[in-house]
């Protein structure tokens, strides 16, 4: 049995994530989880988010998470999704500057109240769907078609253009990083459980992933 | 290449069936919510909307297994409006995996609901909306007021600023419904539309007076919308989702295709 851990540190709906890995993969078991050797002894790990960086990060350091999330990233395949990804980060501007886990080198950053593209003023959020475009090749990407429309909803984002760490990158004023990865790890700012055939394609990969490139 | 404007099918829901504006064969089947979400899901819809219209307390018990039932089967954005009046029916929403819910009386009545709301649950997922009419005399500057009670209680409130207040109060997005052009199938207000979306920085929804293609387009193009959600014009099968697309598309707008 392919046993995924989601972890609950009790922000947002989990229940669609968990739900859409049981669509995406055959025989694969989701498991909504708060119990660290329970998140250690599973196959994949997910890091899912919503909400403020600040109350996540307080209470993934609360429940003891920040030590359970460094611990998978050494030995198996591991997801963020949304501001999950933004956890895995070393730091986030938003409620103020928040310390993040460091998975990934880079920061955070707001959009800005005044985002604009050739004139025309952008909303913040970005909220809906936008294009992705894949920088290199990587198992996560396989068999979804480059420039995809995937569901993004965020006010904070990373840089496009920090470097290696950067799978695939999506514009929307500026140049945002849509998915970061590093050897066995994977993240998303888009939402892939919510991203119909695409992401479920991108769920099929990952629990199928051994986390090598 | 940009963000899609987004489409978004509304399902008014009462004891777990669909009850407005729905033609089918075979009526059996027909007013299941689950079974039409997936429909417009297959046909590309961006998100759909579940407005909960049921009355009583007992009822809602339904709404909470429909919407479980709904986010399994649909891999789309769900948000849920109708009744949501405390943090409590907005985790219980969350729980059985809706993505926003739309707040809408509760938030006239007590504003810092909203504000309560957004802290805990993020902006990301809470929706406002907004039921405004015309109150300004003919030829006069636009000037709309929120009224509740489906239309008949007048609140005093002017729509341009309560969307402001909104969204300072953490709204992620507006959900903006002309009465006046309700169910009139002559398109939307869109000096209202217009209005709200310039003077708030989320996205808004424009909603109410759909009746064919080119209100869509317009809706986007002149009212400035992020997003254009219709009911009859879909569920009376006048129009597929891809034909919408389709037309918005050659006339210039950003869509998702499959």
């Amino acid at each position: 049995m392919n046993t995924i851990a989601v972890i609950d540190y009790g922000m947002g709906n989990l229940h669609s994530v968990a739900k859409a890995l049981e669509k995406a993969g055959d025989g694969v078991k989701a498991i909504i989880s708060s119990k660290p050797e329970e998140i250690l002894a599973a196959d994949r790990v997910i890091l899912p988010g919503v909400g403020a960086i600040r109350d996540c990060m307080r209470e993934i350091r609360r429940l003891g998470f920040d030590q359970v999330v460094l611990e998978a990233v050494k030995s198996k395949p591991v997801l963020g999704i949304c501001v999950g990804m933004q956890a895995m980060m070393e730091y986030s501007e938003e409620n103020g500057g928040v310390e993040c886990l460091g998975v990934f080198p880079g920061k955070v950053r707001f959009f800005g109240n005044e985002l604009t593209e050739n004139g025309e003023r952008l909303k913040v959020p970005h909220m809906g769907w936008n294009e992705v475009y894949q920088q290199g090749s990587h198992p996560l990407w396989k068999d979804i078609p480059d420039g995809s429309r995937f569901y993004f909803v965020h006010s904070y984002y990373v840089d496009g253009t920090a470097g290696d760490i950067v799978a695939g990158v999506c514009r929307y004023g500026v140049s945002l990083a849509a998915a970061v990865q590093k050897d066995n790890v994977f993240a998303t700012q888009f939402h892939p459980e919510k991203s119909q055939h695409a992401g479920l394609a991108l769920l099929k990969n990952f629990v199928s992933w051994d986390g090598t490139r | 290449m940009a963000l899609a404007k987004r489409i978004i099918p509304c399902l008014d829901v009462d004891k777990g069936r669909v009850v407005k504006g729905v033609k089918f064969e075979d009526i059996r089947d027909a007013g299941d919510p689950v079974e039409i979400a997936r429909r417009y899901d297959e046909q590309g819809a961006d998100e759909i909307t579940f407005l909960d219209i049921t009355a009583s307390h007992e009822d809602r018990a339904t709404t909470v297994h429909t919407v479980e039932r709904m986010a399994s089967q649909v891999f789309i954005p769900l948000t849920v409006g109708g009744g949501i009046r405390t943090v409590d029916d907005i985790r219980r929403m969350l729980n059985a995996g809706a993505d926003k819910v739309s707040i809408n009386t509760a938030a006239v009545f007590n504003p810092e609901f909203v504000q309560e709301a957004a802290d805990r649950f993020g902006s990301q997922c809470i929706v406002v909306a907004i039921d405004a009419k015309k109150v300004s005399a003919p030829g006069e500057p636009g000037r709309w007021e929120i009224f509740t009670h489906g239309g008949r209680k007048p609140t005093g409130l002017d729509a341009v600023e309560w969307a402001r207040k909104m969204t300072a109060y953490g709204a992620g997005e507006i959900l903006l419904t002309s009465m006046d052009c309700d169910g009139t199938k002559s398109g939307f207000d869109l000096g209202l539309t217009r209005a709200v979306s310039s003077a708030v920085s989320v996205p808004v929804i424009a909603s109410g007076g759909v009746g064919n293609l080119q209100h869509l387009v317009d809706g986007v193009k002149e009212g400035l919308a992020d997003a254009v959600l219709a009911a009859s014009i879909f569920h009376f099968g006048e129009y597929t989702i891809p034909e919408a697309k389709a037309y918005m598309a050659k006339q210039g707008i950003e869509v998702r295709m499959l």
